[in-house]
């Protein structure tokens, strides 16, 4: 095995990692928060609306991902919706923005169904107790079930985020210059199609990990009122 | 101060509660005693609508809480709830526990909420407890905790779902001290309860709760010596001659 080419690609690499990182963080930031509401509206007691976020959920946990990128790829403009044509980090900010929505809307799919379980696994008596005292339903929410909740599913939320760095890859092909793009470009300019595949599982491992000491780290601070 | 008017509840098939008439007036302490599944519980838990009643009307000083134009939460700040399982919330402190609900909804600031918080901490016997988990607490120190969450709202009746049923036999005088404490101090409570002999002591009117109705109510001297209803009869029958 030969890694020679690091001398001159070395820089690639980091270059796609960090698209892979931006595009990692915005598709956790807003797929939790779909997650969050899809989650409440499926155990909301309305049925229009608890049968939309069901319908959603199964739809999106019984197609590829790949076919829901490209839905969302060329999709998006058919609707009119079009990001402007700036630079991000030497990437297309249009093809970006459709990776991170397509990401976004199967990341918030299944959180939906982590948070749904969470919060049925807190007591029924927390909700009483403080409806008992007078907070509202969205306060009840707010200040004791979901941080109870919170806590019971931080470790399947972390396999989650986890997921998402790695399924992240697929953005490749709509043309993101993320780590597995880039990649693949190393592997055509030196005529070496194994050794790069080395050093990107390499970064990816580096970055799940990092998380996933993260995520430890976070689950142990909160476990002093255990 | 809490009337109650041909009210009916049912889960489905089963009809839990039978056509219930009751009042309770201002500082009167009223235990409701009965069979397990006699409906003492759902009666109780629907004066603050954590249960919906199917039909009839209850007011609160006045207010008819049953009609949806009534803000329910802002009627269930005035209605403090004790429940048999505490629950006290794990993930907040035993300070946090108690005035979370005044500063959230009567806005009072940080400094004056953690002052009414220590002195009912001190009424319960815990102020060194104040930044304990629940979970480090015992099962009584836990409901004497969910006694003071309640009382921090300064509510005008405190409603109490069985407090001492899932205590140990040793923690179950601390609670009902504290429960009386209270009712000498001439707070209005409804209180479910299988402690004939607390009942007996605190209790101004004594109801009597089986298969859905309200089998008979008096005064505790009057239920516990002489009831008139056999079903009544029955069931003290048992229950005394255990304890």
């Amino acid at each position: 095995m030969d890694f020679n080419f690091l001398n001159d690609y070395f820089m690639f690499f980091i270059h796609g990692a960090k698209i892979t990182l931006l595009l990692s963080i915005f598709t956790i930031f807003l797929g939790v928060l779909m997650g969050i509401v899809l989650a409440l509206l499926r155990l909301s007691n309305n049925v229009v609306l608890k049968s939309i976020s069901a319908a959603y959920i199964e739809f999106i946990r019984g197609t590829p991902l790949l076919v829901q990128l490209y839905i969302v790829y060329y999709g998006l403009p058919l609707i009119g919706i079009e990001f402007p044509d700036i630079d991000a980090l030497g990437s297309s900010f249009p093809d970006l923005m459709s990776g991170v929505v397509a990401l976004s809307l199967n990341s918030g799919a299944y959180v939906s169904e982590i948070i749904r379980a969470g919060i049925q696994a807190v007591e029924k008596g927390q909700m009483e107790a403080s409806r008992s005292l007078g907070l509202t339903y969205g306060m009840s929410m707010y200040y004791i079930i979901l941080p109870q909740a919170f806590k019971n599913i931080l470790p399947a939320l972390g396999n989650e985020f986890i997921t998402i760095i790695k399924e992240s890859a697929i953005v490749s092909i709509i043309g993101i210059h993320d780590l597995m793009y880039n990649t693949d470009i190393v592997r055509g300019n030196t005529y070496k199609p194994f050794e790069p595949l080395i050093i990107a599982a390499i970064m990816y491992f580096i970055m799940t990990f990092t998380l996933s000491r993260l995520i430890g780290f976070v689950e142990g601070r909160l476990k002093v009122s255990d | 101060m809490i009337n109650v008017n041909d009210m009916n509840k049912s889960f489905g098939d089963l009809h839990v509660l039978k056509d219930i008439n009751m009042n309770i007036t201002k500082g009167e302490v009223v235990v409701i005693i009965g069979p397990s599944g006699s409906g003492k519980s759902t009666l109780l838990r629907c004066l603050n609508l954590l249960e919906v009643p199917c039909d009839g009307k209850i007011t609160f000083q006045g207010i008819d809480i049953t009609d949806e134009k009534n803000d329910i939460n802002k009627l269930r700040q005035d209605m403090g709830m004790v429940f048999q399982q505490f629950n006290l919330f794990p993930h907040k402190n035993v300070l946090e526990n108690i005035t979370l609900a005044p500063m959230k909804l009567k806005k009072i600031n940080k400094e004056k909420a953690v002052k009414i918080a220590m002195d009912l901490l001190k009424q319960v016997g815990l102020e060194d407890k104040h930044f304990t988990y629940p979970n480090q607490l015992s099962g009584g120190q836990k409901q004497r905790i969910a006694i003071a969450r309640a009382l921090a709202m300064s509510p005008d009746v405190m409603l109490f779902d069985e407090p001492t049923s899932a205590l140990d036999p040793e923690m179950v005088g601390e609670v009902l001290q504290v429960m009386k404490q209270l009712a000498s101090d001439g707070m209005t409570m409804a209180i479910v309860t299988h402690e004939m002999g607390f009942a007996k002591e605190v209790a101004d009117r004594v109801v009597f709760m089986d298969e859905g109705s309200i089998v008979e109510v008096a005064e505790p001297k009057k239920i516990f010596s002489n009831p008139e209803n056999p079903r009544t009869k029955n069931f003290l029958g048992k229950v005394l001659s255990v304890s």
